[in-house]
């Protein structure tokens, strides 16, 4: 009835992890009740759940995101805090099935749980309007792709009580992640969640690439595209071409572990080396799907917080466009251990090295923007500049790597470890944290505390150094990575030094989450009438903050890159329209949450072999999606006068709202302030 | 007030026109097309590396029944040419030609499906499962990934004939229609791909 599922699968006997469930179970009760207690469960379904808003809909990706940081950041600072005390032979406080399970959960709740719903929740609140647009072009979709994105996040979080999650790691090599060697259903966990989060990338990858190509304002031609839609679209690209193959990938690795195929079974023909190359394959071009997306959004805070257009615009988009093409041709380097040859490792080696190049061309783009720019060292700002030194560091380190023989010595030690983390870090994270800061308001309208915001980059900044420089010299004296324990006395005092970083790390999280607290709270002082608080240069900034739920009231026509600006120049950003008319949108539904929920039970069927589960719920989700596609009453008409109704109390708003600004007084070059 | 440089006439701006709305879902339809081509892609790559994994099973000469093979071809290129012949029937707004059309689609893709089964079964009867070697793991997964396809665009089919007969022929019927047909279409492609390197070359 219940296949294997039982009572046995709850590790009762395990105080972390029942510490850690009651806890997460404690605070899901709290915000439960806290929903009931203040009436708001018909609002957060109504206007939430059910919306099919792009700004929404980044929203509550952006919060998954949040959540999901936190949880894989705890998986880092146990294993920090573990690798500090077991040393010598001592066993630790974890022990070892135990630890083996949180450097997988670590590596893939952080790539798909936190980097991917951060980048796809910026993505949704910002490139509709940066564009010129009232949403995305399939709204629907969007909803799919978020409660896909959660119930796989779910499904991770469920195994924390219920069974165990996988000890193979983040990726699941074949053919240890067998049936063979892993019979348990931690495997299943995170195959399936990774199996669902990648398909509903994938479905976000197609919607805004044809968003982009096809809702583009009048007089947007590719190349007056602000950079964070270049960098999406580059992304979507990406996405595109490289989470199918994960698809097949897992697929495969599905196929061996239910039906018993033999994929990855030698003894009968099979290729352990096939699923390796498969999952890297998509593995590589993901790490630029994640930090492009970043990359765009420094660029487009050096450029605001420098008062100045980005220096050399085309070169930037053509280097974004080089590392996409590249980034499909260097999957090989993280296995040239395999023994390919010299031929094909050395191919794989000149084509990582090659990606330096349009990157460094990216590098000196920010700086040179920066040059002789009018700088405000606002929160966004700070991220920007410590991205710059640190992923500089970061990227050497590649360099390093990518050449075979420093390559078979440094392969699966603690370097390669403070490598990725250098520049993922400093390269996605901060670009996240940039993000969110700069376009906070937008979304809220209000701005975030600037006192608190500071605290947590440097917190982040100097932690991350300390955390991750020693690893650095732990890969040299030769400690591999994902090590519960170990014996040589010498790591030890460089993995205490790694736990105290680990530790001002936490200090920056505790501050971006009082930094948060602080501004709600101050949200009154804090707001923000004009929806333009940093002097923005692009589209987005045009709209009211929040906006209105169609953006703009009436579709911008761009005549140059920096649209927004050269209006603000030319006097004509706010001006009225003669008439206003009406606007047809998309209703909300609760297909995409009930297919979410659906997704849920799929995958938990799945992975504990209930079948008649699985059979059930796999037919509702197939009856979902065709009950949506006979429905052709999709969109509602907000009419002409309940639009100017809006637009009119949004001027008022401007008008008598002061404006606020935090330690800076908001001045253009010409020392004019902005209307 | 003066004329307005930085907006256009409402009347465009209004919400996306019809054929924008369709040629917006044309793309994207296409996009999800050619991310199923990549998957297929990957499939292929892996049976041509492990098309040579027999673990001492029997090879595609032994199992395979080219003739058979060749009318299953037929079949599913009929059936595209069925669909093909469907859609200008649906744009002429001929509603019982559209139904007919759909059925001589569903009931070609039905016979080639129905001879895939049975080409399958045979094999797992003989006891040339999908977890006798390698190769037949990705012969059947291949094989099979393109099969689901086919079964899922039956399902399709089913439901567009209820919107055609219950709603007739309206713009959102009609612009379904043609990415069904994009669909079937992509699926003879792939068809052809899967005859050549699974069935000619396996037994060559």
């Amino acid at each position: 009835m219940f296949g294997k599922l039982s009572f046995s699968a709850i590790p009762i006997h395990n105080p972390i992890i029942m510490g850690a469930v009651v806890g997460a179970n404690l605070v899901a009760l709290l915000v439960i009740v806290l929903i009931t207690c203040y009436r708001k469960w018909g609002y957060l379904w109504k206007e939430w759940l059910t919306s099919l808003d792009h700004k929404r809909i980044g929203i509550m990706y952006v919060i998954l995101a949040l959540v999901m940081l936190l949880r894989g950041f705890s998986d880092a600072i146990m294993m920090r805090s573990q690798q500090a005390v077991a040393a010598g032979g001592s066993p630790g406080f974890l022990p070892p099935d135990h630890y083996n399970q949180i450097f997988g959960a670590h590596g893939t709740i952080m790539i798909i749980f936190m980097a991917m719903p951060f980048l796809i929740g910026l993505m949704n609140v910002v490139v509709p309007q940066q564009i010129g647009a009232r949403d995305v072009a399939f709204p629907f979709l969007n909803s799919v792709s978020l409660w896909l994105t959660v119930a796989a996040a779910w499904l991770v979080m469920v195994s924390l009580g219920v069974g165990d999650f996988s000890r193979v790691g983040w990726s699941g090599y074949a053919p240890l992640a067998e049936k063979e060697y892993s019979p348990s259903t931690g495997v299943d966990y995170w195959m399936w969640a990774f199996q669902i989060a990648g398909i509903a990338s994938l479905m976000s990858g197609i919607n805004f690439l044809t968003t982009i190509l096809r809702m583009r304002a009048p007089g947007m031609t590719l190349m007056r595209m602000p950079l964070f839609v270049w960098t999406t679209l580059f992304t979507t690209v990406l996405i595109i071409f490289a989470f199918p193959v994960l698809t097949a990938d897992l697929f495969l690795l599905a196929l061996d572990r239910y039906l018993g195929m033999r994929f990855f079974a030698d003894a009968w023909g099979g290729n352990l080396m096939m699923y390796v190359n498969l999952f890297w394959i998509w593995g590589h071009p993901e790490v630029y799907i994640v930090i492009l997306p970043a990359f765009g959004i420094y660029s487009e805070v050096v450029a605001t917080f420098s008062g100045k257009a980005l220096f050399g615009y085309r070169s930037l988009v053509w280097a974004t466009a080089a590392i996409m093409v590249l980034s499909f041709s260097v999957w090989v380097h993280h296995f040239f251990t395999m023994g390919a040859g010299p031929s094909v490792n050395i191919f794989f080696s000149i084509a990582t090295m090659m990606i330096a190049i349009p990157t460094g061309v990216k590098i000196f783009n920010w700086l040179f923007t920066m040059y002789r720019g009018r700088i405000r060292l606002s929160v966004p700002m700070y991220w920007t500049l410590g991205f710059l030194v640190n992923f500089a560091v970061g990227g050497s380190t590649g360099v390093l790597l990518s050449v075979p023989p420093a390559d078979y010595v440094l392969h699966n030690s603690l370097f390669l470890v403070a490598h990725f983390h250098n520049v993922l870090i400093p390269g996605a994270l901060f670009g996240f944290m940039a993000g969110f800061n700069y376009w906070f308001p937008k979304a809220f309208g209000f701005r975030l505390s600037e006192k608190w915001g500071r605290l947590s980059f440097w917190c982040f900044a100097v932690g991350f150094n300390v955390a991750f420089l020693p690893l650095y010299v732990l890969g040299f004296m030769g400690m591999p990575r994902r090590m519960e324990s170990y014996v040589n006395p010498a790591w030890h005092p460089y993995l205490l030094i790694a736990a105290g970083g680990a530790a001002i790390i936490l200090a920056g999280i505790i501050f971006m989450l009082i930094q948060l607290w602080v501004s709600i709270r101050e949200k009154d002082a804090r707001r923000d009438p004009t929806g333009d608080p940093w002097d923005g240069r692009t589209l987005e900034w045009a709209t009211s903050s929040p906006p209105a739920v169609y953006n703009f009231a009436r579709t911008p026509v761009v005549e140059g890159l920096d649209a927004f600006m050269s209006m603000k120049e030319k006097g004509t950003a706010h001006e009225r329209p003669d008439r206003y008319g009406d606007i047809r949108m998309p209703k909300n539904t609760a297909h995409g949450f009930v297919l979410g929920g659906l997704a849920f039970i799929f995958g938990f069927a799945l992975v504990w072999y209930i079948w008649w589960l699985a059979i059930l719920s796999g037919l509702a989700m197939l009856f979902t999606v065709i009950a949506r596609a006979c429905d052709d009453d999709t969109h509602y008409t907000i009419p002409a006068a309940e639009v100017e109704r809006i637009e009119e109390g949004r001027r008022l708003q401007m008008a008598q709202g002061p404006r606020q600004a935090e330690g800076q007084a908001i001045l253009r070059p010409g020392g004019r302030p902005v209307p | 007030m003066t004329a307005d440089a930085s907006t256009i006439d409402t009347v465009r701006s209004e919400g996306p026109e019809e054929a924008g709305v369709v040629a917006t879902q044309a793309l994207g339809f296409w996009l999800y097309l050619m991310s199923d081509l990549i998957l297929f892609s990957a499939l292929f790559a892996t049976f041509a590396v492990l098309s040579r994994g027999l673990a001492g099973g029997p090879s595609g000469k032994e199992l395979f029944h080219l003739p058979r093979v060749f009318v299953e071809t037929m079949l599913l290129l009929a059936s595209s040419a069925a669909c093909g012949f469907t859609m200008p029937a649906a744009q002429g707004g001929r509603r019982r030609a559209v139904l007919i059309g759909l059925a001589v689609t569903f009931l070609l893709g039905a016979g080639f499906l129905s001879m895939e089964i049975r080409e399958f079964r045979e094999m797992v009867l003989g006891g040339n499962g999908p977890g006798r070697s390698a190769f037949l793991s990705a012969f059947f997964t291949l094989v099979g990934a393109h099969g689901a396809h086919v079964f899922f665009g039956m399902i399709w089919m089913l439901v567009m004939v209820g919107q055609v007969a219950v709603r007739g022929l309206t713009a959102p019927v009609r612009s379904r229609l043609s990415r069904f047909s994009m669909f079937w279409h992509f699926l003879d492609i792939v068809w052809i791909g899967v005859f050549t390197v699974v069935y000619l070359m396996g037994v060559a």
